[in-house]
């Protein structure tokens, strides 16, 4: 009976802490609604499409291929990324470039979104600085696995 | 005799669509209330022509998206019976609201109009066995199916039912002795009258205990979360696992008509009905001796008014404690049925019984 009794009280404590919640938050909607700013807000929702979080400056977010002054692209196909690449989704074809300082350049750059996992092992592996992953895209979901396939043209673009 | 009929068919499409307009935006209350409590915004995505207010259009894109899915049948299920058992259970949900008094009787020209479709004497056990039938919507949806999970889940849900009734009609029979009558609008009336001469005399105030055991078997009665073995649907579904599309709606709809039915029962039985306190037929007499006089027709809607807020503020309540309690388990379900609320409810009516007595 008394173990029983404790039990009631803890229920209504428990009500007590989502009621307080819901007062809290719902007198901060009606400010808001009320045109009243406030430094608190009555949800800590981010509606996403239209309203965006700041990503992180470190945040690894979609690649890209980094340019010469000349417009060419900076990698020189040395394939280290290639190879450290865990999921392997990094394609690079190698071709002579006329310029002998630079002596490789990349004829196809292909990077399957579909397998990659954003390890950014890539970027640190790279000697010339030629890829990074602060796009800060996030949202490039596509309709086919296809188009998940980012060649060289769009990784530059 | 004709504008007899149709006073009672106006009555009958006032309450109905007030019950279903409130049953339809209580979906989009509860999630909005769950939204609230838990830091988040909510349904606010549905929209008719970029209008969104506040996600208002919600339950009518439910409602389009549940008439438009495939209404599933299993092969092996007895047809008729699974058919009819959502129908049954929203049936005797919804019969169950031609006995709430809505408000004081009115009077236009000549006629006297009870705010109520149905005043029979004996309401109070009207809406208790319209609201135990509806476990045969819940044992047939599980048989019909013809499926082991539904079936068990059509047990559990009529084990549960029926042990529960037993505490809900017992917790009554205390405020039935207080208030010598079954009939709705006449236990209404008397809880207008004052105790000690300031003091409403409502059923909370002279049956504190018998409340809170008929608050627990109520929500034992809707079979929403902290009692919802027969559905338990975050992962054993339970009586309804075979439905689908607005026979499955049909099922969701008698929840929610249900938790209306409860708060109902709540303001009527325990809140004073449509009664606000220290209101006369002709306007308000405070104890301390003040007056404030004013019009029939605006104490009637003042009236009207006290009787939704009441059942709001209980909708409220209800959907606050579905989404601040785990479920219990089945044993603590039977446990806290026969072993606490009935040995309480019948203390409460021994007791109340004892003080009646002496103060006889």
């Amino acid at each position: 009976m008394i173990k029983a009794l404790g039990y009631f009280i803890e229920i209504i404590r428990g009500s007590l802490i989502t009621a307080r919640h819901f007062v809290v938050n719902m007198t901060f909607h009606i400010l808001k609604v009320l045109g009243i700013k406030t430094k608190r807000k009555g949800a800590v929702t981010i509606q996403y499409p239209e309203q965006k979080k700041e990503l992180a400056p470190r945040h690894r977010s979609l690649h890209r291929l980094l340019k010469r002054e000349n417009g060419k692209p900076r990698c020189v196909a040395c394939m280290l990324c290639m190879t450290v690449c865990p999921s392997e989704c990094i394609y690079i074809e190698a071709a002579e470039d006329p310029d002998p300082e630079i002596q490789k350049y990349p004829a196809k750059f292909c990077i399957d979104l579909s397998r990659c996992c954003f390890c950014g092992f890539c970027v640190e592996a790279c000697p010339e600085d030629a890829i990074r992953m602060d796009t800060a895209k996030i949202d490039f979901a596509q309709y086919s696995r296809q188009s998940l396939l980012f060649d060289l043209e769009k990784l530059l673009g | 005799m004709l504008i007899d009929a149709l006073i009672v068919l106006i009555k009958i499409i006032c309450a109905l669509v007030w019950f279903l307009v409130l049953t339809l935006y209580l979906t989009w209350a509860e999630r909005k209330e769950s939204a609230v409590i838990q830091d988040r915004i909510g349904a606010n995505r549905a929209s008719i022509l970029g209008i969104r207010i506040i996600g208002l259009f919600q339950p009518f894109a439910d409602a389009i998206k549940m008439i438009f899915k495939e209404d599933f049948m299993p092969s092996f299920s007895n047809k008729l019976l699974h058919t009819l058992a959502p129908f049954l259970s929203f049936f005797f949900v919804a019969v169950t609201v031609s006995a709430i008094p809505f408000g004081d009787t009115i009077h236009l020209g000549r006629r006297t109009i009870a705010l109520q479709i149905l005043d029979i004497n004996v309401g109070l056990l009207f809406v208790l066995a319209m609201l135990s039938l509806g476990i045969y919507g819940i044992l047939l949806s599980g048989w019909a199916s013809r499926n082991r999970f539904s079936l068990l889940g059509g047990i559990r849900g009529a084990a549960q039912l029926i042990s529960y009734e037993v505490a809900l009609g017992l917790s009554l029979i205390g405020l039935i002795m207080v208030y010598p009558s079954l009939r709705l609008s006449q236990i209404v009336q008397i809880q207008g009258r004052l105790l000690f001469g300031f003091l409403p005399q409502w059923g909370i105030f002279l049956q504190p205990l018998g409340f809170i055991i008929f608050l627990f078997a109520a929500l034992a009665e809707t079979k929403r979360v902290p009692f919802d073995l027969p559905e338990g649907e975050s992962e054993i579904i339970g009586f309804f696992t075979e439905y689908s599309g607005l026979k499955w709606g049909l099922f969701m709809m008698t929840d929610f008509m249900e938790i209306i039915v409860v708060s109902c029962l709540l303001t009527t039985l325990f809140f004073g009905g449509w009664q606000v306190p220290w209101l006369g037929l002709d306007g308000f007499h405070f104890p301390g001796g003040g007056e404030w006089l004013m019009a029939r027709w605006i104490v009637v809607i003042l009236q009207v008014i006290a009787f939704n807020i009441k059942v709001f503020f209980f909708c409220w309540l209800q959907i606050l404690i579905r989404w601040t309690y785990p479920r219990f388990r089945y044993d603590q379900v039977m446990d806290l049925g026969w072993k606490l609320l009935i040995p309480l409810s019948l203390v409460n009516i021994v007791g109340t019984g004892i003080i009646m007595s002496v103060i006889k």
